[in-house]
């Protein structure tokens, strides 16, 4: 990359279901929150960019680049919206570190908001459909944990992972919200519960799949070599991968993990000149307990088909050999869409920095984020490692 | 899905109307208008597919999206038709427990929803098992 | 004249629902119903099923058996009591469906029971005019039967298309005459944007049915000089399973000649659909030579009476396509509530 870029400041709002916060509230929370983490003046900001996936669905607003710059009281730097559907954060992450490599920008802002709860549960439901192909996916009535129950039944057909492996992702993730002032959910749940769950799309369970949440999250990138300058403990990112698949998941070859991600995966693995084995912490999009599972194989930190297995052996929780989703996932944490991906980088850099408190994972200097738009049609990945 | 919309898919929505390039013979359905692999040397032109197939996988909807609140719960898979493509569609006629991965199917003309009482009714492809 | 059958098709939902479950609900005796309407189970849509998606099948049904390219169809038209639209037609859907489209001309009809024999000879005349080749017919519903009424036992759903056209070569039967008998007779009848029909309670027998069936058949006979000996089968719109074998008796035809024809027991009265059903049933084990009678009745009232002579051609094309036996014996039986949630009668 021509000039790395470093994320000097992180804020974020808590995830959840929050009333009282509209939607430029929030972004203004995120925002004060991550200026006041790297010590700046936000009339030092050259750019943002916004990934949010659904403004015009959930609080009837476009333009919400405008918005956002103007509510800041940032105008006249330009603030551009990225819409990836749930990886609209990743991209615009992406964007950002791009603005900074190319040299035209120094200081740049990537954020992620959503606002999901101002409408009825069935629409919002409508709103996340239009992330698969409308004619000729959402059109049947196949709904969006029906994608993902369709690969889970997939996986389990090829390599016999069980619906248990599946709870035990979402077992693990709330257990790691538990220790994240931020997350959505702050209780812990069985596998008994999980396998009891009401039926969403077989085999998904009410458990299986991450919630409907609002929130905002913010970092802000500056050149590595002006790092210094704002804090003693910057965070590189080293890679970053992007790439797309066929919107529909008919459309696949396989259905047991997504090429997107792979693709991106091998594009930030190159760039960050680091294998799978040297990556001391991930998180993932486990929009539901099987994407998770794809996740980690996808970007091999174990065999395709073993991801079942790795979770069940421990392996994926703190403490273990990889361990994913210290936040809380998407599961845990909540999953306020467009935000997903900044939230990502901000626990990234906070566990690399030594801030993550009870979830710290001891020594961790590379950190992986993973975030997937819609069924697979978009995936971005990026890379970090310690400033110091 | 607004009028225009369901309209102009008519042809393929009741009929399995797809695309097949004439470069390189690769049917496609749903239809697409630029052949991935041989993109403007690609000859698309309207094909239409036999509707029958294999599910590649299912689930069954117990959580139905606005419209199809009276179906539930619904049995959908992705089908690979004889031809090559694959699909995504509801399998019908059958109870929900009765569906396995390679069971063979065939195509129905069914009503898929409706813009409420007073709207325009949606017609379009479902499955369901072959019993000859 | 010299119009013929080309082709038919048939299709009936793949549900059932037994008369003793309905009899249960309502505290009827099963057995009573049972031996007064001669009937076992009727048939039931499915959610997504309508007057349209049953009218495709048949008419899908009908065209692969008459080995005719679409294209060359002239005229669709679709008679119901249960057109999924008030104003937009069936026929459209139907002609869209089977590949029909743009050429053609295309209506829907509604004579109660009758209007699939009413597009059967809308579509002799034309062919025989020679302003068409092909005209296709259908009979389809999905009938509604008031909860608690009687007729919630025999209302049911299905359909019957059949393709006509001159009677050549290709001709699985030759239609030898049609002759109707049509009065003013308010027997049964559904008002605009009510649910359920009404009818006149046993005033729908000897004014409505027997009359317009015995005077069509009689009228038919005499025309072509023919007696009930000289038919094979005799084919009659059966609301029920008795009706038919009673006005059989009255105008002199055997219940042998009527019973491969009477499939009402089995799946219900289908309404437009009744008589073409019947038909088809017949025409499936039908033999060359063999000559049938079909009568229909729509309730309003009148009856399509049909003389069909089955020719040699129909050995061969009729095992191209799936028999009416083979929906009929394809079932799956639900209660009394699946019942309820498929007719939608839940109030939301």
């Amino acid at each position: 990359m021509m000039r790395k870029a470093a994320i000097v400041g992180v804020g974020l709002t808590k995830f959840g279901e929050l009333w009282d916060l509209s939607f430029r509230k929030m972004m203004i929370e995120a925002g004060t929150r991550a200026l006041e983490d790297a010590g700046i003046d936000g009339r030092q900001i050259d750019a943002m960019y916004v990934g949010n996936m659904s403004a015009g669905q959930f609080i009837e607003q476009e333009h919400v680049a405008s918005l956002i710059v103007d509510h800041a009281g940032l105008t006249p730097i330009p603030c551009t919206r990225v819409e990836a559907a749930c990886a609209s954060g990743g991209v615009a992450l992406r964007q950002a570190a791009i603005a900074v490599a190319s040299g035209i920008h120094d200081i740049v802002v990537a954020a992620g908001i959503e606002k999901m709860t101002d409408i009825l549960t069935g629409a919002t439901t409508e709103a996340l459909a239009s992330a698969s192909d409308r004619e000729w996916e959402a059109y049947v009535g196949v709904t969006f944990p029906g994608l993902y129950a369709l690969m889970a039944r997939r996986h389990m057909y090829e390599f016999g992972t069980t619906e248990e492996q599946m709870a035990m992702v979402a077992v693990k993730n709330h257990r790691n919200a538990c220790l994240n002032p931020y997350a959505q959910y702050h209780t812990e749940i069985t596998v008994e519960e999980v396998m009891s769950s009401a039926p969403v799309a077989q085999p998904l369970k009410v458990l299986d799949c991450s919630p409907i949440t609002d929130g905002a999250a913010c970092v802000i990138l500056a050149p590595a070599d002006m790092a210094k300058q704002f804090t003693d403990t910057p965070v590189i990112i080293e890679g970053t991968g992007q790439a797309s698949d066929t919107i529909s998941l008919h459309d696949r070859p396989t259905l047991t993990g997504l090429r997107a991600a792979q693709e991106a995966a091998r594009t930030a693995y190159k760039m960050a000149r680091v294998e799978p084995e040297d990556i001391d912490l991930a998180e993932v999009h486990d929009c539901f307990t099987i994407a998770e599972i794809m996740a980690i194989e996808d970007l091999g930190f174990c065999k395709k088909g073993e991801g079942g297995k790795l979770t069940e052996q421990g392996e994926t929780s703190i403490g273990g050999k990889i361990p994913i989703n210290t936040g809380g996932g998407l599961k845990g944490k909540g999953h306020p869409v467009g935000a997903t991906g900044i939230a990502q980088a901000v626990e990234i850099v906070l566990q690399l920095r030594g801030e993550a408190g009870k979830r710290q994972v001891n020594g961790a200097e590379v950190g992986l984020t993973h975030n997937v738009g819609g069924s697979g049609g978009t995936a971005v990945v990026h890379i970090f490692k310690r400033g110091d | 899905m607004s009028v225009p919309r369901f309209w102009r898919e008519i042809p393929n929505r009741y009929n399995l109307i797809g695309t097949k390039c004439e470069n390189c013979n690769k049917v496609y359905f749903p239809p697409r208008y630029i052949c991935p692999s041989c993109r403007r040397k690609g000859q698309l032109d309207p094909y239409r597919l036999s509707g029958r197939g294999k599910i590649i996988s299912y689930t069954v909807i117990h959580s139905p999206p606005s419209g199809f609140e009276d179906q539930k719960p619904y049995v959908i898979a992705i089908i690979e038709l004889e031809e090559g493509p694959r699909l995504t569609a509801q399998v019908t006629d059958c109870d929900s427990n009765d569906i396995k991965i390679g069971d063979e199917v065939e195509v129905v003309f069914r009503k898929m929803g409706q813009d409420g009482d007073d709207g325009i009714i949606y017609y379009g492809y479902k499955f369901r098992k072959i019993c000859e | 004249m010299d119009v013929g059958i080309i082709g038919y098709g048939v299709y009936i939902p793949i549900y059932r629902i037994k008369i003793e479950e309905i009899a249960k609900v309502w505290g009827t005796d099963a057995e009573q119903i049972r031996k007064s309407l001669l009937l076992e189970e009727k048939s039931v849509p499915a959610p997504d099923e309508d007057t349209a998606t049953i009218a495709v099948e048949a008419a899908r049904n009908a065209v692969k058996m008459a080995g005719i390219n679409p294209q060359e169809i002239g005229a669709i038209y679709v008679g119901s009591e249960s057109h999924p639209y008030a104003v937009k037609p069936t026929a459209t859907i139907v002609a869209e469906a089977i590949g029909a489209t743009p050429d053609l001309t295309a209506a829907d009809y509604e004579f109660a029971c009758k209007a699939g024999t009413a597009g059967i000879q809308t579509s002799m005349g034309m062919v025989e005019a020679g302003m068409i080749k092909y005209g296709m017919a259908i009979g389809a519903d999905v009938a509604q039967g008031a909860p608690g009424d009687p007729l919630e036992y025999t209302a049911s759903a299905g359909g019957a298309a059949f393709v006509i056209g001159k009677n050549g070569g290709e001709a699985i039967a030759k239609i030898e005459g049609t002759y109707s008998y049509t009065t003013d007779t308010p027997d049964f009848w559904r008002r605009e944007m009510r649910p359920y029909p009404r009818h006149g309670g046993r005033f729908t027998g000897r004014p409505g049915y027997f009359k317009h069936i015995i005077s069509a058949a009689n009228g038919l006979m005499k025309q072509l000089n023919r007696t009930p000996q000289d038919y094979t089968y005799a084919v009659f719109h059966q609301p029920n399973g008795k009706f038919p074998l009673q006005v059989a008796r009255e105008l002199g035809f055997k219940s042998e000649q009527v019973l491969p024809g009477l499939l009402t027991p089995k799946i219900g009265n289908t309404y437009s659909a009744s008589t073409l059903v019947g038909l088809s049933a017949v025409l499936d084990q039908a033999k060359p030579g063999d000559r049938i009678l079909a009568v229909s009745f729509g309730s309003g009232a009148g009856s399509d009476a049909l003389s069909i002579l089955v020719g040699d051609a129909i050995e061969k094309k009729r095992n191209s396509s799936r028999r009416v036996l083979d929906y009929v014996n394809r079932k799956i039986n639900i209660d009394y509530s699946t019942y309820v949630k498929y007719r939608q009668l839940l109030v939301r």
